[in-house]
């Protein structure tokens, strides 16, 4: 376990060092974002907008106590789903979709010798290949988050209205209310750590495969499950130091 | 020139290179001969590092390659180019693209020039209308093509070849051969041919080395490789029917011309 890590922080290390030059980086992250952003938000956008409405849904349902204003609702999932329900969630989502991508990508490239014809060529096929990866997605998760926010409070509003438990009036209400925009930083730090785990320990196993296709998807399998630890460890330990 | 010493290798204490050490001239295809499994395509991703022997060196025109730092390595590395077995064309890039990748990452050249070259370099292996074509709709064939041009596109120093031609028609196996030695003769460049192919030894063996169970058991060029009295290379030269044939024939010839030299001996009335 801890070799692993040692090895993590080692392979890490290793992008930086003998890279290629900034303009074939730049251009490769831009890549990687239009593939990151394009392919994912599509289910980020399904995700959150079920999250919101179920958020509403169940809000309203535990409100019984009729001193509590209904504008409560939207509070609450405002309240929820900037602080929590959008970031986490939406990379957890991610690390299925993505993580899985990039590691079975990089996995294939590998014992198919894609890795080793880079190499070969002189090229530091670790920064090559992964670094844009890293760094797309520490570019457009956030951008993806901030459409689940809104999303996410789009679905909590139909959801809310169309069934009638709150009218459109109190919901805007609620979720204008004590408003505090540093959540909105916060979630963003957030998307940021779980955009550079996801995306780091992804490529790392799949960059660390070997043998045959059997084990590529071992590596996808094990890319996901190390991802979804991490964003939650993560999670909470950034709850703890910036709350 | 590359010189190798006394490279070994084991995976999981099983020994696979045990001692190999040669020398591959500039200017000649050196031939890397042997049985599947003997370690040929391992020795040649020890030679280019993407292996790391146990023990052992490598110099490429006398400068050290083997645990030297890396930016020694990767220097030498911008002037090899490489077939591999499997071909190991990047599959999210069409053929073009392929074979232009190197030129972009190594070379100065505009765009304009590097498309020349790409087309010029898919002609000579015979592939002249695949630009646009993804490596998944090419056959086993075809890939090796573009691997070729892909590793002969950069005006490379070093040029590494694992069987370049295994999965070709006879016809075209020749026209690849061909192309190696042509291009190793005009630009004077140091190649190395990892192959089991007769033909080839036959065509272009230069310089051959015979690989056994990990260890060099002969080596020398195409005009000995017939008359040796090693038995692991002569089960491995003789395998295919038609050399056996061939041998045979030879032999005959021989015998003849052995038997006519002594009847016009017999004949001869100033010797008696
Ligand atoms: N990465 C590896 N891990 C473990 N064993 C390996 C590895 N690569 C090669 N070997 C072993 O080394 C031996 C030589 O393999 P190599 O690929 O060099 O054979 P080869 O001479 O190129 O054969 P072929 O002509 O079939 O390509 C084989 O027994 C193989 O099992
Ligand atoms: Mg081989």
């Amino acid at each position: 376990m801890l070799q692993h890590f040692g090895n993590y922080l080692l392979f890490i290390a290793s992008l930086f060092y003998r890279g290629e030059g900034p303009k074939i980086i730049f251009n490769r992250t831009i890549d990687e974002a239009i593939l990151i952003g394009i392919n994912s938000v599509f289910i980020v956008a399904i995700v959150s907008t079920f999250i919101g409405a179920v958020t509403c849904v169940q809000t309203a349902y535990n409100l019984t106590n009729a001193l509590i204003p209904r504008s409560t609702i939207g509070f609450m999932v405002r309240e929820m789903t900037l602080l929590e329900l959008a970031p986490t969630i939406t990379s957890i989502v991610l690390a299925g979709k993505v993580g899985s991508n990039i590691a079975g990508g990089l996995g294939t490239m590998k014992i198919t010798e894609q890795v080793d014809a880079l190499e070969v060529m002189g090229i530091n096929s670790a920064s090559y290949l992964v670094l844009p990866k890293i760094l797309a997605a520490v570019f457009v998760f956030p951008l993806l988050v901030i459409i689940a926010m809104f999303l996410s409070i789009g679905g909590g509003y139909l959801a809310g209205t169309l069934t009638g438990e709150v009218t459109a009036q109190e919901y805007i209400t609620g979720i204008r209310s004590d408003f505090i925009p540093y959540n909105i930083v916060f979630a963003l730090i957030k998307s940021v750590v779980f955009a550079f785990l996801i995306s780091s320990i992804s490529s790392f196993r799949g960059y660390n495969t070997s043998g045959g296709a059997l084990e590529v998807g071992e590596s996808s399998t094990k890319a996901v499950t190390f991802s979804v630890i991490a964003i939650l460890v993560a999670d909470y330990l950034l709850a703890q130091m910036l709350l | 020139m590359i010189e190798i010493h006394n490279i070994h290798k084991s995976f999981d204490g099983k020994k696979v290179l045990d001692g190999v050490s040669g020398v591959f001239e500039t200017g000649m295809t050196n031939l890397l001969l042997g049985a599947s499994g003997t370690g040929k395509s391992v020795l040649l991703k020890c030679i280019v590092g993407l292996i790391k022997p146990d023990l052992g060196s490598v110099t490429f025109d006398g400068t050290y390659f083997t645990n030297n730092k890396l930016d020694i390595r990767q220097e030498i590395r911008r002037k090899i180019g490489m077939l591999f077995q499997g071909s190991a064309l990047f599959d999210s890039m069409t053929v073009e693209q392929n074979v232009e990748f190197p030129l972009k990452m190594l070379t100065s050249m505009s765009k304009g020039e590097r498309l020349d070259r790409v087309n010029f370099c898919l002609k000579r292996v015979g592939l002249e209308n695949a630009n646009t074509k993804m490596p998944s709709e090419l056959s086993g064939g075809m890939k090796k093509r573009v691997g070729i041009a892909r590793a002969i596109a950069p005006n490379c120093t070093y040029l590494f070849c694992d069987e370049p031609n295994s999965g070709l028609d006879p016809q075209t196996a020749i026209k690849i051969d061909e192309l190696i030695k042509e291009i190793t003769e005009e630009y004077n460049i140091t190649t190395i041919i990892v192959t089991h192919d007769m033909n080839s030894v036959i065509e272009i063996g230069d310089k051959i080395m015979f690989l056994y169970q990990g260890k060099k058991l002969w080596e020398g060029s195409r005009d000995d490789i017939m008359d040796t009295d090693i038995r692991e290379l002569n089960d491995f030269i003789f395998a295919n029917r038609l050399m056996r044939d061939a041998r045979k024939v030879e032999q005959e010839e021989e015998e003849e011309a052995e038997s006519i030299e002594q009847n016009s001996k017999l004949d001869d009335p100033g010797s008696i």
